[in-house]
């Protein structure tokens, strides 16, 4: 079975104008990648090579400056239904409940009321809150925000979840729980995420294939397949022995030894 | 929703409102007989008796409650186009940096500008009506609003427009959605101030012409030397302008409820 790639990026670069200097600055350069359908891949690379960049681009949000992105092989040009991306901050709305802040995107795309809600409370529950549907953002701590920021991005069921550092704000507790909430979330509904994260035991844990860019110019230096079993099972994953010899040799690749001598 | 029935009944609360309503009883009192025990005599400051049946008086002969109206009416006309004016104009200029540039240096002296000194002006354009005082009103209202709504609009974080965005939203929907709500608390802040403004606006211009109104009767006064009417006066426009600011209040409290108690303001 020959699965059908989903997300797409042909030898893309990103170049920003650079007002200060003038001239440009090129955020990633020649970046070419292919996700297939229920994939999970991890993004690592050294802080402002471009993965946020890389992000944004897939999200349709910002054009390319040259190369192509493409979604189920259409060209992205603007943010489209198939793809939902979520960041670091949880960016919940505070004059919605929970459960009104994950049907926002079902209310732009035009869910009608009753699916909308029915499908926002099942999500409430699979991301175990749902005692807190119809309470305020500030009333919940910093993990179920996340978890809600989670629900809402899953909520308009996109194919391809786009996902900036999405636990790097929480404990390390809480991140291992909902690392283990996506884990199991991705497996069941068999989404295909592209998942950025300098957590480098979270890429190993989390993914089929983990992708290392380099300084900017960004560029993908190197492709590691994480081969350990159970991806639907984070947390028993990142107890294999194999872990060890994935993360020395993303420390390599990433030079961090030689960046602390 | 609201948590103000639960507050009465708190012992505390009723303790409070038990310490107000005496420091009232006390305050009236003083005003009776304090300015009689220092020799000041009545027509500098006169005993509440007096500004009470003076305030009978008014009502009966003077058409108090007609005049009072008629402020009211300008100041509640003034106050809600300033209002309209201040929010079209501070999403306008927050949603285009390039017109608050080009702008801006005018805004700004408008806003230093004292806006009653506009009053003599209207009226030479308007005459005797209550255009002018309504415009002064308007004036004086639409700075503080259009300020923080134009703030608000400015502070939003653009990753949130950008999560509205992601999910496909228009330009509208990114505003009913996003951009209008998050306006509101700062909003809310400038219509208070902008309440306590209002009456100022109308009453200056009253002042300046016009033979209708609170200031118009107020001036009659002080031509008259009638201290009592002033003081008359003066606590019915105070009670216009506490009105206009527990209207404000009240939406705000309806409109704002999601607020953590500690982030809304106290009234
Ligand atoms: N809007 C922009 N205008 C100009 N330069 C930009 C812009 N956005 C990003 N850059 C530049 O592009 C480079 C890549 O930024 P990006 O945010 O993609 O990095 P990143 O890999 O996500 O970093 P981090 O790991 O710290 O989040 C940086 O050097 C940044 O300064
Ligand atoms: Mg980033």
């Amino acid at each position: 079975m020959a699965a059908t790639t989903r997300l797409e990026f042909r030898d893309v670069t990103k170049r920003f104008a650079n007002p200060r200097q003038g001239g440009f600055v090129v955020a990633v350069e020649g970046v070419s990648l292919a996700i297939a359908d229920g994939e999970v891949v991890s993004l690592i690379g050294p802080s402002g090579c471009g993965k946020s960049t890389l992000l944004n681009m897939g999200s349709g949000l910002d054009p390319a400056s040259s190369g192509e992105v493409r979604v189920d092989g259409e060209l992205v040009t603007k943010p489209n239904k198939h793809v939902a991306f979520m960041l670091q901050k949880d960016l919940l709305l505070p004059w919605r409940t929970i459960v009104e802040n994950v049907e926002l995107g079902q209310e732009i795309q035009r869910v009608a009321g009753g699916e909308r809600r029915k499908r926002a409370l099942d999500l409430l529950a699979k991301c175990r809150l749902p005692d807190f549907a119809h309470h305020y953002p500030h009333q919940l701590s910093g993990g179920m925000r996340q978890r809600a920021a989670l629900a809402r991005t899953l909520a308009v069921d996109p194919t391809v979840l786009l996902m900036d550092e999405p636990f790097s704000a929480l404990d390390a507790q809480t991140k291992m729980v909902l690392q283990q909430d996506l884990g199991r979330t991705l497996a069941d509904t068999g989404k295909t995420a592209l998942l950025i994260t300098h957590d480098l035991v979270e890429a190993v844990a989390m993914s089929d294939r983990i992708l290392v860019m380099s300084q900017r110019p960004g560029r993908i230096i190197e492709e590691i397949v994480v081969e350990i079993s159970d991806r639907d099972n984070p947390m028993r994953r990142r107890q294999h022995p194999k872990v060890a010899t994935y993360i020395v040799q993303l420390m390599n690749l990433l030079q961090i030894e030689q960046a602390a001598a | 929703m609201s948590k103000t029935g639960s507050l009465a009944m708190q012992p505390g609360v009723r303790k409070m409102m038990a310490g107000s309503a005496l420091l009232f009883v006390a305050f009236l009192a003083a005003w009776q007989w304090g300015p009689g025990l220092f020799g000041i005599p009545a027509f500098i400051i006169p005993p509440v008796s007096l500004v009470w049946e003076q305030f009978l008086h008014m009502m009966a002969h003077d058409h108090l409650l007609f005049h009072t109206g008629i402020t009211a009416m300008q100041v509640g006309v003034g106050f809600v186009l300033g209002v309209l004016l201040g929010i079209l104009c501070g999403f306008a200029l927050g949603m285009s940096p390039s017109a608050e540039f080009v702008l801006s240096p005018y805004i700004l002296a408008l806003q230093i500008a004292p806006k009653v000194a506009f009053a003599p002006l209207f009226i030479i354009w308007f005459g005797y009506t209550v255009y002018p005082k309504i415009l002064v009103c308007v004036l004086i209202v639409f700075f503080p609003v259009m300020i923080n709504v134009l703030g608000a609009v400015r502070a939003l974080d653009p990753d949130i427009v950008r999560l509205a965005r992601s999910f496909t939203a228009n330009r509208l929907q990114v505003f009913w959605k996003i951009e209008f709500p998050a306006a509101l608390p700062p909003l809310f802040a400038g219509l208070r101030i902008a309440a306590t403004l209002a009456v100022i606006g109308v009453l200056v211009g009253e002042l300046v012409g016009g033979n209708i109104g609170l200031g118009y009767m107020l001036a009659f006064a002080e031509g008259a030397g009638d201290t009592a009417a002033v003081f008359v006066t003066i606590i019915m426009l105070t009670l216009i302008g506490i009105a206009l600011y527990g209207i404000v209040v009240a939406i705000e409290g309806r409109v704002l409820h999601y607020l953590p108690a500690r982030a809304r303001l106290a009234t």
